[in-house]
């Protein structure tokens, strides 16, 4: 450690300046996380209530008595295991074709040359910020024509279409560091480009695989957006849709433990996953930030 | 003729391109570029199909009237007339560009400095690091309709958390998501609770990327933890910063979850964003063109902004490669 007579702190010592900062941090951030826990400890707190108490004036964190009740509610209520799978449907495909169509196009991008492939990048980059509100209209216009309002297509047909230009760059960049030399040398060995894509390279992507695999089931779990405007029949509802509509049927605005239970489960899924993959995610987020 | 090399002709220099100018391509070099469009086709066809293709219907539209059962009517700068110049009672569009923007032009510093101090905490030398960046990170994961949910429930002037809080303190509970004047800046508190999320994480790793020489140098020279933090840290991550402000911008002026779900756009429109406007005339109204129109009048301020951003950024971003001025 290197000292500085300049840098010495008229009234404290070092050790207890820093013992001191060190405190404020420690408070801070155990504040901090406490605030981070509370709505979600608060939310678990009111899906075991039942009706009687979960509209008090004072407040009350254990529920008494714990209503485990709710969650059966809520499954034999409302269809909560359709909703559920409806929504994995969406999210499944939507995993798949963005590992598969992005590492595809994001190969392209990192190993082959072309003429017209840095206008093609240019787009790529260009797409990336662009607001969806501009292609939102036409879309569904597309879809309305193509007779595909209410079914599932509108929310999985783009995913396989080169899925989202985000997927794609991550890819190129990940492949970019790969060395060239391996390709080489399995072409030497008589490997073809596909050979190469499938035995060479994703085998050493794991990573991002990983980490596309995961933030994409994410968003494609918890989007309500795409769900709302293309779906009409409730039976084909995705678990995010039903929670929204839920809100707004007055039969569940006083049976609001009910709510909170389904926001549980909505919740639930991705903590598991958050927790299976979390070192994905300070790499994966890492990359898109650094790289950007 | 050239040894042939990872597929790639490695000619003698001198005896490549023929004088007529025009690139002779090799047998391999034409099965690279099918083999690149194939790869690429997908994307080409959804890039075309559903972003180039739409994105100018629905500028053609935005001078058309289309309720989706009739044709399309061309009429002109009509649409634009009407959100601009409403006279009654206030033309809805300024309320909206209104409120879009101070909740933008709120919550993008909040947010930014927030997760700034959170990353900077989090980067210090002490010990459970993990631990509280897992915590700190969990309330991004919670889905939209979920988080907001809690929060309708969080903020309910009688039995939510925050009031019942707020009256153990001796203090009155405001009218949250109820008062026109209280339920931007509670939007603005709820982003509060994912400060630990991607922003923060991205801030994190553009502090590890800092090299260390640079904060031993200064301390040498005297400077004391302030001073480094300003000479040092922040034109470091001042790529970071500026990353985090465009994607901050873009995504608040695109805000919709919250007031669809929680508020409905008011009350009296306090939280009438834009693109709930542009769900309103769209989906609800089936005013089409109306909200295509608007789309693009989205579409043309975040360009502005974006635009005014990458060339403000010469001023105060630093990348490392560059020559001092």
């Amino acid at each position: 450690m290197k000292q500085s007579s300049l840098a010495r702190p008229r009234s404290l010592g070092i050790s207890a300046t820093r013992t001191l900062m060190h405190a404020i941090l420690y408070a801070t951030l155990t504040l901090g996380a406490i605030v981070a826990v509370i709505p979600m400890a608060w939310t678990l707190s009111s899906s075991l209530k039942d009706s009687a108490h979960i509209f008090t004036l004072r407040v009350q964190w254990i529920p008494d008595p714990v209503v485990w009740r709710n969650y059966v509610d809520l499954f034999a209520k409302l269809p909560f295991p359709r909703f559920i799978s409806n929504t994995m449907i969406i999210v499944v495909s939507n995993v798949i074709s963005a590992v598969l169509m992005g590492s595809l196009a994001g190969f392209a991008f990192a190993r082959l040359k072309a003429p017209g492939k840095s206008v093609a990048f240019i787009i790529l980059i260009s797409t990336m910020l662009l607001p969806s509100q501009v292609t939102l209209i036409p879309r569904y216009i597309i879809f309305k024509v193509l007779g595909m309002i209410d079914t599932y297509w509108p929310l999985i047909l783009p995913g396989w279409l080169g899925g989202g230009p985000f997927e794609i760059f991550l890819f190129r960049q990940f492949f970019m560091t790969l060395p060239v030399e391996l390709d080489d040398a399995a072409r030497i060995d008589g490997c073809g480009t596909a050979r190469i894509y499938w035995s060479v390279v994703m085998p050493l992507s794991k990573p991002v695989i990983a980490t596309i695999g995961i933030f994409n089931f994410i968003w494609a779990w918890s989007d309500f957006f795409g769900p709302l405007i293309y779906l009409n029949s409730m039976e084909k509802f995705t678990l995010a849709l039903a929670l929204a509509t839920l809100r707004r049927s007055a039969e569940m605005s006083t049976r609001w433990e009910l709510v909170m239970a389904g926001s549980v489960v909505s919740i639930l899924p991705m903590l598991i996953i958050f927790f299976l993959g979390q070192k994905y995610f300070v790499q994966g987020i890492a990359l898109t930030g650094l790289k950007g | 003729m050239g040894a042939l090399v990872g597929g790639r002709q490695i000619v003698a220099p001198g005896s490549g391109t023929p004088r007529t100018g025009r690139r002779v391509f090799s047998k391999r070099e034409r099965l690279e570029a099918v083999q690149f469009y194939l790869l690429i086709g997908p994307w080409l066809l959804g890039f075309v199909g559903l972003t180039a293709g739409p994105m100018l219907y629905s500028l053609f539209l935005s001078f058309a009237d289309f309720d989706l059962f009739h044709a399309p009517r061309w009429v002109g700068l009509q649409n634009f007339q009407y959100l601009f110049m409403s006279p009654h009672p206030l033309s809805i569009l300024w309320k909206s560009l209104g409120v879009t923007a101070y909740f933008t032009f709120l919550s993008v510093p909040v947010s930014i400095t927030g997760s700034l101090v959170l990353a900077l905490a989090l980067n210090a030398r002490i010990r459970g690091v993990p631990l509280y960046r897992t915590l700190f990170y969990l309330p991004s994961l919670t889905p939209a309709v979920a988080s907001a949910l809690l929060w309708i429930w969080i903020f309910n002037s009688k039995y939510g958390l925050a009031n019942a809080v707020l009256r153990s303190l001796g203090l009155p509970g405001p009218r949250w998501l109820t008062d026109p004047y209280m339920v931007i800046p509670s939007f603005v508190l709820m982003g509060l609770w994912g400060l630990g999320g991607n922003t923060m994480i991205i801030f994190l790793a553009g502090l590890q990327g800092v090299p260390t020489h640079l904060y031993d140098a200064a301390e040498i020279d005297g400077a004391g933890a302030w001073q480094r933090f300003v000479a040092v840290t922040l034109p470091q991550i001042s790529p970071t910063v500026f990353f985090n402000m465009i994607l901050g911008i873009i995504g608040s002026f695109q805000v919709f979850g919250s007031a669809y779900l929680m508020t409905g756009g008011g009350p009296e429109y306090a939280t009438y964003f834009l693109v709930f406007y542009i769900y309103q005339e769209a989906f609800k109204s089936l005013h089409m063109g109306r909200g295509s129109a608007l789309a693009w009048i989205l579409f043309i301020i975040l360009l502005f902004f974006t635009l005014l951003q990458f060339g403000l950024s010469r001023r105060w971003v630093y990348y490392e490669g560059e020559q001092a001025r």
